[in-house]
């Protein structure tokens, strides 16, 4: 529209047109605020709803508000947790590219990348709270009677250091202090590495479950998380720069270029993973190949083909490749997809994990078959709750620190 | 005799030597070695390689007692006497159980097709609960091998639940914590009984508990005969269990 008044009255004295510009900008910028306002309130009323469902469930007992059983313990909560835990030591390993090992092309997302490892960490440890039956016991025994044998004591413990760690980080990124800020990236690396490999560890440590027994795990853990905050750091610095209507600068368009190119990288490595684990599991144990058919065949085929290998990892994978690094639109939407797709890969890996009863080889008929778990409502929204307030913490940070604007350092 | 006051001294010098572990778990190897290997021989030939007689076998077990029971499995009927029992002594929730009777159905049998095997937790020597458990909450017994719940320590994270190779543990709502069979040791033998709700309960003698480190022992002396098969559920996961089986 603006466009047509402004070439229609080119010989119109300049001022009108300016005019109408500021005008149609004004208009832009009114519904940009009215859409950040909506969005924003959206993700507080699912934070709202997600914790009233947690409380409530805490309330009646996860034995009526969940859909965890005595034969699958763990469901969409703790795999929600693993999504967001996973993302945050993506964002906190893939940023500390630039602002940490010192590749100035990468420094540009430092500070929003920080940001957003903490409000992800912090959606993980809202998520597990509901999911942990006592959590207020965690904090006083995980102290005063340590098991250090215990893969989640370990998890637990690095990453309430490694929040700490990103959350001071941050602070001193906000504060120009980019030496002190390179020593604390650093802890927060180390931390989080050492806190993830522990989470993939929980899993792989338990000998009585074949799908997730063997050291992989924890290698696939700190993969799949560089390649989750590769997206993530694409995805929401595209978000951040629609919100703020201008275009994006050159140094940004550069790192994001560079991280589409990891991204790429990550992609093609988890796939090589993923045939691996496939062809080596089909020549292992009958409970291994009956929880691989479940993702090929059986009740996870549609997540695993679909939303794994489509949504996640062979779209996305194609758009970055499409995009050479430098069409932010495509970009944007590959990483979207994976994020999509990485969700549902956490869940598969949690779920297949338990699918297969540990009774199987004993051939009774209580255990024949599958076992199968579907998320209760309770559960849905807490999830919700924990995406909201992910949400909700982007986008004020955005406002807050007006747009994470930082020098290379 | 002598053996009692043996177990008098071994519970006034607390937990069990290094030495003493290292050996039992030498054992425990041999017992399930035998099994995973595809032969249901008697433990105890290759046990006799490790130890000169039964008397020093005996002594080497860390847990005196050194609870454990032997299943006949061939004698359940499924009539779920101990699974009623062990719900009202230990006040086993409904939704929940501690211990329960698995059917195995061979139609290719001749004679009789339909066996039961009565589960429960196995308190297994290398128990994958314990290690993965993060406050503590749940621990191995240092006299008398029991995995126990301390119920006020659990969090909730159920970790336990999936580690356990058997799924012999429950989250009890009421009490706020995992729970499993701990052998009725709050509920009886700590109080002086000699048997398990279960055992005691059973009317056709299939659940038979005893000390395995008593060589007079029901338990002793079936684990330890060379003319009798027995074997243990899951021996490939290298927990090494307590609870055995057998039939005859």
């Amino acid at each position: 529209m603006a466009d047509n008044v402004s070439t229609e009255t080119a010989e119109a004295p300049l001022a009108e047109s300016a005019i109408l510009d500021s005008r149609w900008s004004a208009a832009a910028r009114a519904l940009r605020g009215r859409l950040y306002l909506m969005t924003l309130v959206l993700m507080g009323l699912l934070v709202v709803i997600g914790t009233a469902a947690g409380i409530h469930a805490k309330y009646i007992g996860s034995l009526h508000a969940y859909g965890v059983s005595r034969e699958i313990p763990w469901g969409i909560l703790i795999s929600t947790y693993v999504f967001f835990v996973v993302t945050s030591t993506g964002l906190c390993l893939v940023s500390s590219i630039g602002h940490v090992f010192g590749v100035r092309d990468m420094a540009p997302i430092a500070r929003r990348s920080v940001f957003l490892a903490v409000a992800t960490i912090a959606a993980g440890f809202y998520v597990i709270f509901f999911e942990i039956e006592n959590p207020f016991r965690m904090a006083v025994y995980n102290v005063i009677s340590p098991n250090l044998t215990s893969n989640i004591w370990w998890m637990g413990s690095l990453y309430g250091a490694y929040m700490v760690f990103m959350s001071i980080e941050f602070v001193l990124l906000v504060r120009k202090k980019y030496e002190l800020a390179t020593i604390l990236g650093f802890l927060g690396v180390i931390s989080g590495v050492a806190a993830h490999s522990n989470l993939g560890a929980v899993f792989g440590m338990l000998d009585g479950r074949e799908f997730w027994y063997g050291p992989f795990m924890p290698i696939y853990f700190i993969t799949s998380a560089m390649m989750s905050g590769a997206a993530a750091i694409i995805l929401f610095t595209w978000i951040a720069s629609k919100m703020s209507g201008k275009p994006m600068d050159e140094p940004m368009k550069r790192a994001l270029e560079i991280t589409t190119r990891l991204g790429v990288l990550l992609i093609a490595v988890i796939l090589f993973f993923t045939v691996w684990k496939f062809v080596i599991g089909f020549a292992g144990g009958e409970a291994k190949v009956l929880a691989l058919d479940s993702l090929l065949t059986g009740p996870y085929s549609f997540n695993f083909w679909i939303l794994e290998i489509g949504v996640g990892i062979v779209i996305p994978l194609l758009l970055y490749i499409k995009s050479r690094g430098r069409n932010l639109n495509l970009m944007a939407l590959a990483s979207a997809m994976m994020i999509l797709g990485i969700f549902f890969m956490r869940y598969d890996l949690v779920l297949v994990g338990q699918v297969v009863p540990v009774q199987h080889g004993m051939q009774v008929t209580d255990y024949q078959g599958l076992l199968s778990y579907s998320p209760s409502p309770h559960e849905i929204l807490v999830v919700l709750g924990g995406i909201g307030l992910v949400g909700f913490t982007f986008l004020l940070g955005e406002k807050i620190f007006s747009g994470h604007k930082s020098e290379a350092h | 005799m002598n053996q009692d006051q043996e177990n008098g001294e071994k519970r006034e010098n607390g937990a069990v030597t290094e030495m003493e572990r290292r050996d039992f778990l030498k054992l425990g190897l041999a017992i399930t070695g035998i099994f995973a290997g595809g032969t249901l021989l008697s433990a105890v030939s290759v046990v006799d390689e490790v130890f000169a007689n039964r008397e020093e076998i005996a002594e080497h077990y860390p847990y005196k007692p050194h609870y454990s029971m032997l299943i006949h499995q061939d004698r359940c009927i499924d009539c779920e006497r101990c699974v009623a029992a062990c719900a009202e002594t230990n006040n086993v929730p409904e939704y929940g159980y501690r211990t329960r009777i698995l059917e195995q159905l061979h139609p290719e049998s001749e004679g009789r097709q339909t066996e039961f095997i009565p589960v429960l937790c196995n308190q297994c020597n290398n128990p994958a609960c314990v290690r993965a458990c993060p406050t503590r909450a749940t621990y191995k017994d240092g006299e008398n091998g029991i995995v126990m719940v301390d119920k006020g320590k659990c969090i909730g994270c159920k970790t336990c639940m999936s580690a356990c190779p058997f799924n012999a543990r429950y989250y009890n709502e009421e009490t706020r914590a995992v729970d499993k069979c701990n052998f009725c040791y709050d509920t009886r033998l700590s109080r002086g009984e000699q048997l398990t709700a279960c055992a005691e309960a059973c009317p056709a003698g299939v659940r038979v508990f005893g000390d395995l480190s008593d060589p007079e022992s029901e338990v002793y002396r079936s684990v330890h005969n060379i003319e009798k098969a027995v074997w243990v559920l899951r021996p490939e996961t290298g927990v090494k269990p307590n609870v055995f089986y057998t039939k005859g």
